[in-house]
């Protein structure tokens, strides 16, 4: 008696499909994506309410960099669309593709995170810490976890890089590949609001 | 009765229906008119005749960069409705908890600190 299975069947499998058909894995990474929004818009808020609130400078005008911030900005863009094309990368199943652009998304990430801690590092220079007025307290913690979540990103892209390297990330495995991109897309997203509502409109 | 088992290549058939994603080219496309509208933020940002029009302005050029990004790089535009339908509650539910946040600041006097 014969048996035919499909590698990928035996790693969807690995997966869990749902009822749906579709892997448990990526519903509940949705979900949890559905849940950061929240989160994210719990701290947009507390920001867009308290930002006007200081009595004591730097007020955001003062101390916000737009130059700056603009570039960090088409930074992480452009570690979207390097994330997007290894993924692909992967699907397709061309190991080459796959670790380079990997490495190029895990650069573009510690890229911007430098961009960040420069930012932080000037603004407590300048006299701006997260004690020191409401938009202090506001811009940090919404900006550092925002930063947190990239920091995330990059090591969990790190260990994917470390699988592809050592062939252990093949096409049939490209939905973990998958949910790591679905997690850096949602990062990047997170900071077009950022970037709009807390640098732009000011 | 021995029992062989064979590797077949191929994708499973709950994965077939919803891996319709575009190609590199494509998303090359997207890449560069995310760098243009991010460009086009920035000058709008630092054009003084705009005034009152820049908030919208922004706003719009901001909602599309999200959409882009969502429907094409997260691939809800290729994939299972399912998926659009948790993502769109959770930014339902926060696009509603902001906006009545700032509501209650900035229209009712009495919730100001």
């Amino acid at each position: 008696m014969t048996i035919h299975v499909s590698a990928a069947s035996q790693a969807a499998h690995e997966h869990h499909h749902t009822a749906t058909g579709l892997p448990s894995w990526k519903v509940g990474f949705w979900t949890f994506i559905a849940s950061e929004c929240l989160f994210f818009g719990t701290l947009i808020s507390t920001y867009m309410v308290y930002k006007s609130s200081s009595v004591q400078g730097p007020f955001p005008d003062e101390i916000l960099n737009i130059p700056l911030t603009s570039i960090s900005t088409f930074v992480l863009l452009m570690s979207s669309l390097a994330m997007v094309l290894a993924l692909d990368g992967v699907q397709r199943g061309r190991r080459g593709l796959t670790i380079g652009w990997l490495a190029a998304v895990i650069v573009l990430g510690a890229v911007f995170l430098g961009f960040q801690v420069y930012e932080f590092t000037h603004f407590v220079g300048e006299g701006l810490t997260i004690q020191r007025n409401v938009f202090g307290s506001a811009f940090f913690v919404l900006t550092g976890f925002h930063g947190a979540h990239v920091t995330g990103g990059v090591i969990w892209l790190t260990t994917l890089l470390i699988l592809a390297i050592r062939g252990k990330l093949p096409p049939e495995r490209a939905l973990a590949v998958e949910i790591a991109g679905l997690y850096w897309h949602f990062v990047d997203i997170v900071w077009i609001v950022i970037f709009t509502l807390i640098y732009l409109i000011q | 009765m021995a029992i062989r088992v064979v590797q077949r290549s191929g994708p499973p058939p709950a994965q077939e229906k919803h891996e319709k994603h575009a190609s590199v080219g494509f998303y090359w496309m997207i890449g560069i008119i995310l760098a243009v509208i991010t460009g086009m933020e920035v000058a709008i940002f630092y054009i003084p005749a705009i005034g009152a029009a820049l908030i919208p302005i922004l706003l719009v050029l901001s909602a599309a960069k999200f959409m882009i990004v969502v429907m094409f790089f997260m691939h809800l535009k290729f994939d299972s409705r399912i998926f659009t339908a948790v993502f769109m509650a959770g930014i339902t539910l926060a696009v509603f908890m902001v906006t009545a946040l700032i509501v209650l600041y900035y229209w009712i006097p009495s919730t100001r600190v």
